[in-house]
């Protein structure tokens, strides 16, 4: 590839998608540039699994166009995909184990099918990976018995096993405590300075945003409001990022012909 | 657009329109993923990803082995059944002996291939939707796709050669079972000995008859695996789409092998 190291690892722009008939992305543009920790985030609803899914290149867009790494999701051969999804790791919100594997078979899997190397190699590997999200020795266990927390972790694992240069996160504190909510952040953080990735992070828990975060930004409606660091965010005036900020209700402005249009079924 | 269509009179037909395109787009697609799982099959390894033979043979024994004894205590049953049916149909001619023929000729072309692949559809058919309903549900789909595993060939083609090569094997045990039902019922009956039994059998036989029921067998295994899958795949909806897709998997699949099994019988015997 002819990327240079400084050129975004992702480039956004335009992008708009539907369900159905339904606008649920409108016109997002974003850049994450690299080794950067970026935070999506938004209330529930707002749109941010979906933007997740058309990074990932899993839904197909309506308008726009997503770049990772400099390849066009859209637009590249299955070679280039296949190449590109090599460099680029994803934690899903449930873990997405595979409930019939053992957790070191789950981890091993990327190696199975993409790396030719010895079980001794692929072994050592999983150990290491292991030892980074801190569930060393648990290789032998089903994804069912294990908790929330760890499902999280041994997602994880799987995720950087082929040291990807693109991590993606979903919902990393969603059904956690904030004890071991607090651990995961303070492992995304890790993994950034040992790995040297880039992170983007979709979740709406404030807290671990403001902890991690280097930039934010704040997704409504299929829309970005925003994008700035941490203060830039916390100082931000605009109404419904202060109604974010301090989990105010959101105002709906009423307009009484709509409102009697939706309730008549017109 | 949804909702005018609600008052208007061109319902029935648009309704019945908007069905013959959503079932064709359906048998469009069970045609696409069975290509497609074929092409893994045969190309895989060209592209360093070839279909697992560790994945292959686990299914080999779940779809195959695991069903052997069913199938085997069926098809006897079928055997004995037909038994009973020729024989007392036949002694109004005073032709009970011909009963033999007759459980031969129905047990290879017909009966044996149809049990077998009824009770696949029962047991693998909706495992398979079931299975792979459960990890599109838990998005472990989308997760082999960002692996850059294909979910076809990782999960559907290994299935597919594993039908293949299971349900002709039960569908001969089948045959057997079938067979030996019929030679047990007719010895007790008729007091015809086995030895006489399997000498009319053999000579009422031609590799033809024992050859349309493992031809149909490789039909039956295709739509098996290709409903079971394409249902999974099609789970929305959470635990309660996959219970929905089970469902709908083995009553199709069902469905789509009667009617495959009519028409073979139709052009197969003109
Ligand atoms: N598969 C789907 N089909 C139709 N609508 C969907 C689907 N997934 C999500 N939506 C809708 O898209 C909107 C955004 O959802 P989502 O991206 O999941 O938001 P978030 O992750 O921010 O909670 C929601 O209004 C949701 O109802
Ligand atoms: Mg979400």
């Amino acid at each position: 590839m002819t990327r240079t190291e400084t050129q975004p690892v992702i480039e956004v722009s335009a992008l708009t998608a539907h369900y159905g008939s339904r606008k649920i992305l409108d016109s997002i543009d974003f850049h994450v540039e690299p080794g950067e920790i970026r935070i999506i985030m938004g209330g529930s609803g707002s749109g941010k699994s979906t933007l997740l899914r058309h990074l990932l290149g899993l839904n197909r867009p309506t308008g726009g166009t997503v770049r990772l790494l400099g390849v066009d999701v859209a637009r590249a051969s299955a070679g280039q995909m296949h190449e590109l999804r090599r460099n680029i790791g994803v934690a899903f919100q449930g873990g997405a184990l595979f409930s019939s594997m053992s957790v070191g078979e789950n981890i091993k899997l990327p190696l199975r099918e993409h790396a030719r190397l010895d079980e001794t190699t692929m072994d050592i590997m999983v150990r290491l990976k292991l030892e980074v999200v801190n569930l060393a020795g648990f290789e032998h266990l089903m994804p069912a018995q294990l908790s929330g927390g760890m499902i999280k972790r041994a997602a994880v694992a799987r995720a950087v096993i082929m040291d990807p240069k693109l991590l993606f996160f979903d919902e990393p504190s969603a059904g956690l405590d904030p004890v071991v909510s607090a651990e995961l952040d303070e492992m995304i953080l890790r993994l950034r300075e040992a790995m040297n990735m880039s992170i983007v992070v979709v979740t709406h828990e404030l807290e671990s945003a403001f902890k991690i975060a280097d930039r934010i930004t704040v997704l409504d409606h299929g829309s970005i409001l925003m994008t700035g660091t941490v203060p830039e965010v916390q100082n931000c005036p605009h109404p419904r990022v202060q109604d974010l900020l301090n989990r105010r209700p959101r105002r709906s402005e009423v307009n009484a012909e709509d409102y009697l249009r939706r309730l008549t079924g017109g | 657009m949804a909702d005018t269509a609600g008052q208007s009179p061109a319902v029935p037909i648009e309704h019945l329109g908007r069905a013959a395109v959503a079932g064709i787009e359906e048998f469009g697609y069970y045609f696409l993923l069975w290509l497609e799982s074929l092409y893994w099959l045969l190309f895989g390894w060209t592209r360093k990803q070839p279909v697992r033979l560790a994945a292959m043979a686990a299914q080999m024994v779940t779809i195959g082995i695991a069903a052997t004894p069913i199938v085997t205590i069926l098809a006897f049953t079928i055997g004995v059944m037909l038994a009973i049916q020729g024989i007392a149909t036949l002694k109004t001619f005073g032709a009970e002996e011909q009963v033999v023929m007759g459980i031969a000729l129905s047990v290879t072309r017909e009966f044996a291939a149809l049990i077998t692949a009824i009770v696949v559809a029962g047991r693998s058919g909706s495992a398979l939707a079931a299975r792979i309903g459960t990890m599109q549900v838990s998005q472990e789909i989308d997760a082999l796709r960002v692996m850059s595993i294909n979910p076809v060939r990782y999960l559907a083609a290994p299935v597919l050669a594993a039908m293949m090569v299971m349900v002709p094997s039960l569908t001969l045990i089948a045959d057997f079972a079938a067979l030996l039902g019929g030679a047990v019922f007719t010895n007790l009956e008729l007091g015809l000995p086995y030895a006489a039994y399997l000498d009319r059998t053999l000579s009422s036989l031609v590799f033809d008859d024992v050859r349309q029921g493992l031809v149909k067998s490789l039909v039956f295994a295709t739509i098996i695996t290709v409903i079971g899958v394409s249902n999974g795949f099609q789970v929305t909806g959470g635990a309660e789409g996959v219970g929905r897709a089970t469902t709908r998997a083995v009553v199709l699949s069902i469905s789509y092998i009667v009617v495959a099994d009519m028409l073979f019988t139709y052009f197969l015997n003109r």
